[in-house]
């Protein structure tokens, strides 16, 4: 059973995908950019919106997962806080893009299969190319992107966002 | 009733506007740069120069005459290795990788003295020269760029800059002064190829188009570059948003369309930004919209972002992409041109090229088939990266040679911590996934479509990456085998398992498993995925192991028979060494190892025995003198 203050907060979720729904005019077609607005909202697609879409939409939910599970951008678990995304594209590659995943993995405790921190504060994914070859290696922290990256600047930066995390909880 | 445009009154308002700037200072503001920190360098000069009691003009309005110094951003220079870049004009100096405690110095001493900095102008690596501006480093001078050309140059979020440098006087043109079947003819006759992979004339593509009976059409711009190691449609969609926009609307004429999509990577959030922006300044104005140059024809501009799927580059898969299913490719015939988007007849043409067609419709067909060679004329743009020395955004005449381009204009071949390496390059990945390799025996190739093609590479969206001594051409063929293998969309099977099977094979190979079969079994299943797919994918996912396999045929055996990797790359393949004069015999590596593969008494070199040895780097570790290398 769900209190009252859930089914209020869950009623509230669904009223802003009935907005972006709205803005698409519930055409079936705008799929792809109704789903990357929801997740923009929930910073991943979880399993009852999508059912949600699928039948404002009144398309089958099997449509609605198709697409959602075909595209690399679409996250159907939730993400961390910071999304670090280490470019692998050919040029990184060449100059060490997966020495700094090794790097990362080790000091957030991650693996090829655990791809996000217990505490929900870091995702570690490898994108195929970020475009901004000319810095290789990359990486992109959420939207921020930090260039011709070592093993020292690696660390810092993860260092960084820690320190500033320990800092808000020691706020609070 | 929408206003008609007048070109002439906006580009003298502009010139009007801006006529008592005494100088622009020009920040990159491509993705390069930015990462490097533009953002604080800009917000520096707003600062310094507001202090030293000058005029400083962030946001020009046409409407307003302005002062003083006009601070402005632009789209990617392609020096990028070399950022932040400022350019100052009309003295026409560059000045390179300047950081934000640079600015007080530029303001003072370049602004109010007019006198130059040299050490923050781009000095030539082998003698020490100092070079003013574009016109004397060679990285430029060695170009001709002509997309390129205003990029870095022109604001792309002002479009009366735009139109200022004649901006949309050739869409004008072709609305008002040539027939559909005019314009078509032009782009035929210019021979203009496309630039986004596979070199289909594109005024066949258009002409095919424009014949199909009248009614509802489509033109959709290709902005899913999805190729590891390129940027070149990024770059164009970043600095000039605008020749993208005018090419389509050319286009558009040309084949009778009024609505066209921009299919943007979601992984380029700035060029998102600028297009969707460009499209709005450009409604606004009345240049997209009802009854264009009052010619009664009307032309609209939708931007979708992408989701992330290599995939959708293929244009039928990107047509599914945009109708809101996954982004499959579907079988040709029939063609888009004949059934594409909604079953509507549709052209899909490249973001390079559409930026092109503008240019080519200024300066005439003839005029253009005079830059390139004769099956490929005019430029390309090439993302130079990998082991060189300027690396970024190049654009150059299709004939020009693979060593013009690394040696001179990449500035030489550089070694893993940044030096100039004098052993040449290894190879030279040309054409990302779908592409192949070059070697030095290339150095005097030629580039263009047909070349490229002979000798099993392909150009395709112009990625060229550069890899030095050091890298290890299986891991290479294995990176792009897991690329493709992970982008397959799944509909054919031999691409979808046979992609798999071939990652597989190589892993045998990188982590001492293979025999000679191997090599064999790669080989039949390359060709067997070539031939079984329905999609570019597919069919050119075997290029790079192909390619590698032809002229490193040598360093496969190597992998395979001598289970030894000469780069020390696979990590398998690898043997640690101890290094004689740097070991004290402490045994400290003795202890660490948990498989007791090294022996040796105290204060004696201590040996490792390579048939116990797990390869684990634990001794790595250990060793305080670094004596321990190779794993």
């Amino acid at each position: 059973m769900l209190t009252e203050s859930q089914t209020i907060s869950r009623s509230r979720q669904f009223g802003k995908v009935c907005g972006i729904l709205e803005k698409y005019a519930y055409d079936s077609s705008k799929l792809i950019p109704i789903l990357q607005l929801v997740q923009e909202e929930y910073r991943y697609l979880p399993e009852e919106v999508l059912v949600f879409i699928a039948t404002s939409l009144n398309i089958p939910p099997a449509r609605v997962y198709g697409v959602a599970t075909f595209y690399s951008h679409f996250a159907l678990e939730a993400k961390g806080k910071y999304v670090i995304r280490v470019c692998d594209g050919t040029a990184c590659h060449v100059k060490g893009s997966m020495n700094l995943v090794g790097i990362i993995q080790e000091k957030l405790g991650l693996d090829d299969s655990r791809k996000t921190t217990p505490d929900m504060l870091f995702t570690l994914e490898t994108v195929s190319c970020l475009g901004a070859c000319g810095l290789a290696p990359v990486m992109v922290v959420n939207e921020e992107v930090h260039g011709q990256m070592t093993k020292e600047k690696t660390t810092a930066v993860i260092d960084e966002l820690i320190a500033m995390e320990k800092g808000y909880a020691a706020g609070n | 009733m929408p206003q008609v445009i007048e070109l002439n009154t906006i580009a003298e308002k502009y010139k009007k506007s801006v006529e008592d700037i005494e100088r622009r200072v020009i920040i990159c503001a491509g993705t390069g740069c930015m990462a490097n920190g533009a953002q604080k360098v800009h917000d520096a000069f707003v600062k310094y120069i507001t202090g030293s009691g000058l005029n400083v003009v962030t946001e020009l309005r046409t409407e307003d005459e302005h002062k003083g110094i006009h601070l402005s951003g632009s789209g990617c220079q392609g020096f990028c290795q070399m950022g932040p870049l400022v350019t100052i004009e009309p003295d026409g100096l560059l000045y390179v990788k300047v950081k934000p405690e640079d600015v007080s110095e530029i303001v003072k001493r370049t602004l109010v003295e007019s006198q130059v900095i040299n050490r923050l102008l781009y000095s030539i690596p082998s003698t020490g020269e100092h070079c003013k501006g574009t016109n004397e480093i060679p990285f430029y001078t060695r170009q001709s760029r002509f997309v390129l050309k205003n990029c870095g140059l022109v604001d792309p979020e002002n479009i009366d800059e735009y139109i200022f440098l004649d901006g949309y006087a050739a869409a004008q043109k072709a609305y008002l002064n040539m027939s559909a079947k005019e314009v078509t003819d032009e782009i035929l006759k210019s021979g203009l190829r496309g630039r986004g992979g596979g070199g289909f004339p594109t005024g066949r593509k258009w002409e095919l188009t424009r014949i199909q009976p009248e009614g509802k059409k489509y033109i959709i711009c290709n902005g899913d570059e999805g190729d590891p190691g390129a940027f070149m449609d990024r770059s164009v969609m970043e600095g000039n948003p605008h020749s993208v926009i005018e090419g389509m609307m050319i286009a558009a004429r040309a084949i009778g369309a009024d609505e066209g999509y921009i299919y943007v990577r979601a992984e380029y959030p700035l060029a998102v930004k600028r297009i969707k922006k460009a499209v709005k300044d450009a409604e606004f104005s009345g240049l997209l919209g009802e009854n264009l140059f009052n010619s009664g024809l009307s032309f609209r501009i939708n931007v979708m972002e992408g989701a992330g799927a290599f995939v959708c580059g293929e244009e039928t898969a990107l047509m599914s992409s945009i109708e809101g299913k996954r982004g499959m490719p579907a079988p040709k015939p029939p063609f888009p041109a004949q059934s594409g988007l909604w079953g509507r007849p549709t052209v899909i043409n490249n973001v390079e090229t559409l930026a092109s067609v503008p240019l080519i419709i200024g300066m005439g067909a003839d005029a253009f088939r005079k830059i390139g060679n004769e099956k490929s004329p005019g430029t390309k743009t090439f993302a130079l990266t990998g082991h060189v020395a300027n690396t970024g955004l190049i654009e150059v005449p299709f004939g020009t040679t693979l060593g013009e381009i690394v040696n001179n204009i990449g500035g030489g071949v550089t070694n893993e911590d940044g030096s100039l390496s004098h052993e040449g390059f290894k190879a030279v990945q040309i054409g990302g996934p779908s592409g192949g390799c070059l070697t030095e025996e290339h150095l005097d190739l030629p580039l263009d479509f047909d070349s490229l093609t002979k000798v099993g590479a392909m150009v395709g969206s112009g990625g060229l990456v550069v890899m030095n001594k050091q890298t290890c051409m299986v891991k290479i063929s294995r990176y792009f085998m897991q690329f493709t293998q992970n982008e397959s969309c799944g509909k054919c099977v031999l691409c979808r398992e046979g992609t798999k099977q071939m990652l597989a094979l190589l892993d045998d190979i990188i982590e001492g498993r293979a025999t000679t079969q191997t090599l064999v079994l790669l080989e039949d299943l390359a060709h067997a995925v070539k031939k079984g797919s329905l999609c570019g994918l597919g069919k050119s996912a075997p290029n790079p192991v192909l390619s590698t396999l032809k002229y490193f045929r040598q360093e496969y055996n190597e992998h395979v028979i001598n289970k030894w990797c000469s780069t020390k790359s696979c990590k398998h393949l690898t043997a640690p060494e101890i290094d004689p004069l740097k070991c004290k015999g402490c045994t400290v590596c003795i202890k660490k190892c948990p498989v007791g593969a090294i022996t040796g008494e105290r204060k004696m070199v201590h040996k490792i025995n390579v048939a116990v040895c797990i390869r684990c780097g634990a001794c790595v570790q250990a060793c305080k003198l670094n004596a321990i290398s190779g794993v």
